[in-house]
């Protein structure tokens, strides 16, 4: 869990990591929000369904895998944060979308 | 088409990039973030007035970065932010690039490679569990978001990132309960020699006076030091709850960051089948680079820490090395004049590096950090592989990562073996008694970062 500290920079994006809104400095990543927004896992594992969190911030790791303006897999913390932004936690595997 | 294309906007690519565009040649710069500066000065232009980053980020890190902005201004650099080097066809220099608006593609007379570093994997048991991030991470997410982890934070690991961070972390107010240091009884002697050859405690001094500052005021915020720590375990359901280490060592914790230094980022340069060298001081793997950053390819040189840990100031020297040769080699420079220009380059580099055999040989990374001991610890996080199969799928007769690779998805998953490469590869070599070297190391294959098939879709034809 992380924290901001306001003096240095002021949070004025806002955001919405699940369904919570917050806001988070310019310039900040969908991975900074969601630790931000103390999420207890931003996805569960396509394996084991263990739950992750980012782990590296810099686009190694991939742990932080998101779906981003309803587009999944995506580096939360390769993705600068930008108004209204929604960034949802990813469950496991993907599954085949059957359309009726 | 571009004269030179950098990838990577940090120290070596800014460095390279002014010098290049000075000596009048066309110069694209490639970098994911969003703003110049590379992992070390990640966000420098927005956050270099955070009291708690003062020092070389907030002054060095600053004046790097306005030097790159004055040279976009004189013109001859074409910036581009947010984007990816996805693939890269060495023979015509053509690079396949994602960017905000789309994919698209350039085509480079010489591309330099200045990809940087990344941590260490530190495989201890539970380093997937939820608020378990590495140092960097937590430097990251202060210079990006100003922001601190919440509750009682421990360090854990070794290298001159940790005091750094931990004074960083001090100043925002948010000082770490606990450092667990891992280097072992008996490095700093064993470490001694190196630094006295050479001269190199003394053209280092100022480096070493510096992490002397910082271990001293860490320790002065409240910051308790436990030295010679084995056997780190992360604990906890779902989430850290508690650390624990050889000899019954035990303790809380809401956020632990661990740190076994850095290696360099060499995905790209492996993928594009650069020879590459297992360095037995830094144990890590490194491109073969000639004193000027190239490689045997005719297109391609790498500069920077992707090239051999050497740290910002260092990555500036090989960066602008690597920029005269690419004006020579596209005969912009004639040889005496690049051999000249050179000159002060080299001696900042021998002057940088001067204090580095000593430290790497101080923080090696234990064997266990190479190559787990614990059967049951996790070395890919993607697949969640664990050392036990990796060593299981060695007495099967895999050979190498990329042996094991087909037997047990290390380096499949989305990272494509990013993090879990280097250690398989001494996992493996542990079970069969063979160096890592000979284990080698994971050939990655493009795209270098996923893209979407509609991103492929959207290429232009031809």
């Amino acid at each position: 869990m992380f924290a901001q500290r306001p003096d240095p920079r002021p949070a004025t994006v806002e955001v919405f990591v699940g369904d919570a809104a917050l806001r988070v400095p310019e310039g900040s990543t969908a991975a900074a929000a969601v630790m931000l927004a103390g999420l207890p896992a931003i996805r569960e594992t396509p394996v084991n369904g263990s739950p992750r969190l980012p782990y590296c911030m810099m686009g190694i790791c991939f742990d932080c895998l998101a779906e981003i303006d309803g587009v999944a897999n995506r580096q939360a913390c390769m993705v600068t944060v930008r108004p209204g932004m929604r960034i949802a936690p990813q469950h496991g595997a993907r599954a085949a979308r059957m359309s009726a | 088409m571009t004269d030179l294309a950098i990838i990577g906007a940090g120290p070596a690519g800014l460095a390279a990039a002014i010098e290049a565009a000075s000596l009048g040649l066309s110069v694209t710069v490639i970098d994911e973030q969003p703003a110049p500066g590379g992992q070390i000065f990640r966000n420098v232009e927005r956050a270099s007035s955070d009291p708690a980053l003062a020092g070389e980020y907030g002054s060095d890190g600053a004046a790097l970065v306005r030097r790159f902005r004055a040279a976009i201004q004189a013109g001859g650099i074409d910036y581009r932010a947010s984007t990816t080097l996805w693939h890269l066809d060495t023979v015509g220099g053509v690079l396949s690039l994602r960017g905000e608006s789309g994919t698209g593609s350039l085509v480079a007379q010489r591309v330099l490679l200045a990809t940087g570093a990344q941590e260490r994997p530190v495989p201890i048991p539970g380093w997937t569990l939820p608020n378990v991030l590495t140092a960097g991470a937590a430097q990251i997410l202060l210079k990006q978001a100003g922001a601190v982890p919440r509750g009682r934070t421990v360090l854990a690991g070794q290298g001159p990132l940790l005091w750094l961070l931990a004074d960083q972390l001090a100043k925002a107010g948010a000082t770490p309960a606990l450092l667990l240091e891992t280097t072992p009884r008996g490095a700093l002697r064993q470490a001694l020699p190196a630094g006295l050859a050479g001269a190199g405690f003394w053209r280092g001094r100022a480096m070493l006076a510096k992490g002397a500052t910082l271990m001293a005021a860490s320790r002065r915020a409240g910051m308790r030091v436990i030295s010679h720590v084995t056997g780190l375990r992360a604990e906890g359901e779902g989430r850290l709850q508690r650390i624990t280490w050889d000899g019954g060592g035990s303790t809380e914790a809401d956020t632990l960051l661990l740190h076994e230094g850095v290696i360099p980022s060499t995905h790209v340069s492996r993928a594009l089948g650069l020879p590459h060298q297992w360095d037995e001081t830094q144990l890590c793997w490194r491109p073969e680079v000639d004193a000027w950053g190239a490689t045997p390819n005719p297109l391609l040189a790498v500069a920077g820490d992707g090239a051999g840990i050497g740290g910002w100031q260092a990555a500036t020297a090989t960066g602008a090395l690597a920029a005269l040769d690419a004006a020579c080699r596209l005969g912009r420079l004639p040889e005496h004049a690049r051999d000249s220009r050179a000159v002060p380059h080299r001696h900042l580099l021998r002057r940088m590096l001067a204090l580095r055999p000593f430290l790497d040989r101080l923080y090696a990374p234990a064997p266990g950090v190479l190559a787990p001991a614990d059967d049951d610890t996790i070395v890919c996080r993607c697949e969640e592989v664990t050392a036990g199969q990796v060593r299981a799928a060695a007495a099967l007769g895999a050979t190498g990562p990329n042996q094991a690779k087909a037997y047990l998805r290390t380096g499949m998953g989305p990272c494509q073996g990013r993090m879990c490469g280097t250690t398989v590869a001494a996992v493996i070599a542990q079970a069969r008694g063979i160096p890592i070297a000979e284990a080698g190391a994971l050939r990655p294959r493009a795209p270098f970062k996923p893209i979407t098939v509609g991103e492929l879709a959207d290429l232009p034809a031809g």
